[in-house]
């Protein structure tokens, strides 16, 4: 554990390949990361970033490929080891006892021969790593106390303490302010003006350009190529990390969008997230009679909020969501329901659905209030049952019965009964987030059928979702949205994946508005 | 080093397990039992067979074993109508006092209706009192999100000095005011006292009737109704029931108040049934509420299995009573209870998780 800058480590990994159940998260990835560089890793949600530097910190095995450092073959086992090794992360959510002081946490876990923790030591080494690397923190300050910015702080402290040499950051800037996060970024690079090694995972182009020296982009678990910052643009980079204009098929319509017939209409949204932080600022939209209308950017970026407003299960703070032209109350979803709003939420199992109520339990969530599902507040099982094996036959859901648990059903045959349901409500209006995600190529081509059919039946289907490819197979148009805002708002047919992954990454273009 | 056993959640709940559990934990249970009567140097298979005998073998024993069961019976419910929606209500017992009180007021109040309208009125201020107490657990907890564990076991110390204070320290309606030495409660007028019915030889409480009216009834409100339905929800996955705008704050009065009320029925019925005056001292000692709890947890929160579950109890506590003595431990019944509890706490495990012999060797390092 002592602190040794000199000697100076450079990690390669070669065809690592992480498996787990139905998917491959990481498929014959490549990646080198020097001493004295900020190296970031680029991709969308689900490219494969975070298992590969799980792979790194020992938290995965990889089931093919190698870990070298200074080209000697490693194996970890456990963060722990990659630690002893010099390899440290700063993870998502911080990994910090709030009721400890700063110096208390970042000896946690240390071997201590004596009972009483001796902190005078590690305070006066923490203050000195602090001024070295010009991190402000107090050592005897106790975590509840720190914003989340100072958190992170005293994680990159944390490792540093513990001798990281190469130092992970997992989407470092998703909690920050940009002043803090500018203030991250002179930290990290004093770090590698030390000889250390910083691996910085990102989605955003901006921060990227501006912090790293080299680039290594990831898509769909592979590496699609290491670049110096200096010889590329944000325009490039966009280009590599959502893939190349391939061509695909869009699904055909049998009825035109009507957007000017509006369905949805969100004026002036404010809204917060769960923790308080504003989420959405001024969301203005409208969805018209049979569109599609998509919400692209990278999760987090306010598009969960922003259904749960229109779903009724989150208040805004401002402005108003009215359904054919009639102002629905702030938070509240049986009058959201009412007014003709089908949510489908992207947490499908455990949010859309009760995990371990029956087929025909959860077929009713929506509907049993009413007759013929209850009446007299008393549930009528045999309509319940003989509804759920309707929808069973028409929808074509692979299930043992109507008393299964859904949880043991596929991810296609959940997703098939959740919409199943709401399109069983009749409504005007649809917010469906990530409709696909998790699921076979053929339940994708079934859920996006059903999309448009329903968006064919005159509803106004708001679609959001992160994979572009989708989004260009149904929109009719498609808004961008970044940082709680929407920063685009282009007709399906004028726009580019090049264009919308700029957009989604934080830059903006000239667009043109319709 | 890892075990060679590993537990594997089961991904269905085959139907033999809701019997074949239970039944195997008593039988552990018994087991225990037995290491724990040999090293006291007893033959376990002779006090099985006196327990058996008074609690359960003959029409005596039996009429006596319901009447001991019948509070069980209240507070089981209580108890599984509140763990049912995840709320743990440990308050029972004090919503059972606070049901006694109601119910010896109306049994005064009411000293000189005929006896359908006092029993009527009785369970009518039982319940409310006792769902009242509740519902101050199930409103902090739905306001201000306090632990319903806390609230309900403080209330339940609250509810005992309440009961004190009613009849040792002040004059109040409760307390005789002829009483001299030691203060009791007024006594009930006769036409106050609950009716004893008789099915043949056995004679069965009218309280223990109507907590299988009230099993019922619960059995049908969550079963069979939105009511049930939407509880069933919250309980299940609480980010659902706010997708489908359940009100989960308004289930948690609710539902508590409930439970409230079925326990305060339970000390209606120990008034009207039993003591006919409300005995502060006695209710205490008796401890019906937190047995409610080990009845709820053996019935598996299923309000008709409570009701057998009671019954099963009631004919443990009875044998106790008859057959303390030199030769037979007082503590012993409070054992087996505890023992049985243990049982069947591990045994729902098994419910819910299989045993399975571990056949993965820990993967080799790939090089």
């Amino acid at each position: 554990m002592v602190d040794d800058t000199d000697s100076k480590l450079t990690v390669t990994m070669k065809g690592i390949v992480k498996r787990f159940p139905g998917v491959v998260a990481n498929d014959g990835v490549d990646f080198e990361a020097r001493a004295g560089e900020v190296h970031a890793l680029l991709g969308e949600n689900g490219a494969g970033k975070s298992t590969l530097s799980n792979v790194l910190t020992g938290l995965y095995r990889p089931d093919e490929g190698t870990i070298s450092l200074n080209n000697e073959v490693v194996h970890f086992d456990s963060p722990r080891e990659a630690l002893e090794r010099g390899i440290g992360m700063v993870h998502q959510h911080f990994r910090l006892v709030n009721s400890f002081t700063v110096a208390e946490n970042i000896i946690l876990g240390e071997q201590s021969k004596n009972l009483m923790m001796d902190t005078s030591a590690a305070i006066e080494r923490i203050s000195a790593l602090a001024t070295q690397y010009g991190i402000a923190v107090d050592p005897n300050a106790r975590i509840w106390q720190l914003s989340v910015g100072e958190q992170q702080r005293v994680e990159i402290l944390k490792a540093l303490y513990h001798g990281a040499k190469i130092l992970i950051l997992d989407e470092p800037t998703a909690v920050l302010t940009p002043q803090e996060a500018d203030a991250l970024f002179v930290v990290l690079r004093s770090m590698v003006a030390e000889g250390r090694t910083v691996i910085f995972i990102s989605h955003k182009l901006d921060e990227v350009m501006a912090v790293a020296d080299r680039i290594t982009v990831l898509r769909a678990g592979k590496t699609v190529s290491t670049i110096e910052c200096a010889t590329t643009t944000t325009r490039d980079l966009a280009r590599l990390m959502v893939g190349r204009d391939v061509v695909f098929d869009r699904v055909v319509r049998t009825s035109q969008a009507e957007p000017d017939n509006v369905v949805l209409q969100i004026s002036n949204i404010d809204a917060n997230d769960d923790r308080g932080r504003q989420a959405l600022t001024s969301i203005f939209l409208t969805v018209g009679k049979s569109e599609i209308v998509a919400i692209a950017g990278v999760a987090g970026n306010g598009q969960r909020e922003l259904a749960e407003v229109i779903g009724g299960m989150r208040n805004a703070t401002r402005g108003t969501v009215a359904v054919n032209n009639e102002v629905i109350p702030n938070g509240r979803v049986r009058k959201s329901m009412s007014a003709g709003v089908s949510h489908v939420p992207e947490d499908r199992l455990h949010t859309g659905l009760v995990a371990d109520h029956s087929v025909e339990d959860n077929l009713i969530l929506k509907s049993y209030r009413r007759a013929p599902i209850s009446k007299y507040s008393v549930l009528r099982r045999g309509v319940i049952r003989d509804q759920a094996t309707d929808i069973i036959k028409k929808y074509d859901v692979k299930t043992p019965g109507t008393t299964t648990p859904v949880r043991l059903l596929s991810g296609g045959n959940v997703q098939k009964i959740l919409l199943a349901r709401e399109f069983n409500t009749s409504p005007s209006v649809m917010v469906v987030s990530s409709p696909t995600r998790g699921l076979d190529v053929g339940a994708i081509e079934n859920v996006r059928k059903r999309l448009v059919e329903a968006a064919d039946s005159g509803v106004g289907v708001l679609l959001i979702s992160e994979d572009l490819e989708e989004i260009f197979a149904l929109a009719d148009r498609i808004l961008v949205m970044y940082e709680g805002t929407i920063v685009g708002n282009i007709a399906a047919h004028d726009a580019t994946r090049e264009s919308i992954g700029l957009l989604m990454g934080g830059i903006a273009i000239h667009q043109e508005n319709n | 080093m890892q075990s060679p056993l590993r537990l594997e959640r089961r991904l269905t709940q085959p139907k033999w397990l809701n019997w074949g559990v239970p039944l195997l934990s008593l039988l552990g249970a018994l087991i225990l039992g037995a290491v724990v009567l040999m090293a006291t140097g007893k033959n376990p298979i002779s006090v099985y067979m006196r327990i058996l005998e008074r609690g359960f073998a003959s029409t005596d024993a039996f009429s006596r074993t319901l009447i001991s069961a019948t509070p069980y019976a209240f507070t089981g419910l209580a108890a599984s109508v509140a763990f049912r929606m995840g709320l743990i209500n440990i308050g029972g017992e004090g919503q059972l006092y606070l049901g006694t009180i109601g119910a010896a007021f109306a049994g005064i109040a009411f000293a000189d209706q005929p006896t359908p309208i006092i029993i009527t009125a009785m369970i009518i201020c039982g319940m409310l009192f006792g769902g009242f107490w509740a519902a101050i657990v199930g409103v902090l907890k739905a306001k201000f999100s306090t632990n319903e564990i806390i609230t309900s076991l403080m209330l339940n110390y609250i509810a005992a000095i309440l009961l004190d204070y009613l009849i040792f320290n002040s004059t109040s309606y409760w307390r005789d005011p002829k009483s001299f030495g030691f203060p009791t409660g007024k006594r009930l007028v006769e036409a106050a006292y609950w009716y004893d019915m008789s099915f043949g030889p056995i004679k069965v409480p009218f309280g223990f009737l109507v907590a299988m009216i009230a099993a019922g009834i619960v059995w049908f409100l969550y079963n069979r109704t939105r009511f049930g339905y939407e509880v069933s929800v919250i309980a299940s996955s609480p980010s659902a029931a706010r997708y489908a705008g359940i009100r989960t704050r308004w289930k948690i009065i609710t539902v508590m108040s409930l439970s409230g009320a079925l326990a305060g029925l339970g000390g209606a019925s120990d008034v009207g049934d039993f003591r006919h005056v409300l005995d502060a001292k006695g209710v205490q000692i008796a401890g019906y509420g937190y047995t409610g709890i080990v009845v709820a947890a053996l019935a598996r929160l299923n309000p008709i299995s409570a009701i057998f579950v009671a019954v099963f109890l009631g004919g443990l506590s009875n044998a106790g009573y008859a057959l303390q003595g030199p030769d037979f431990p007082s503590g012993l019944v409070g054992t087996l209870q505890g023992l049985i509890l243990f049982t069947a706490v591990a045994g729902e495990i098994l419910t819910r998780y299989r045993i399975k012999r571990q056949t993965h060797v820990a993967e080799g390092v790939p090089s």
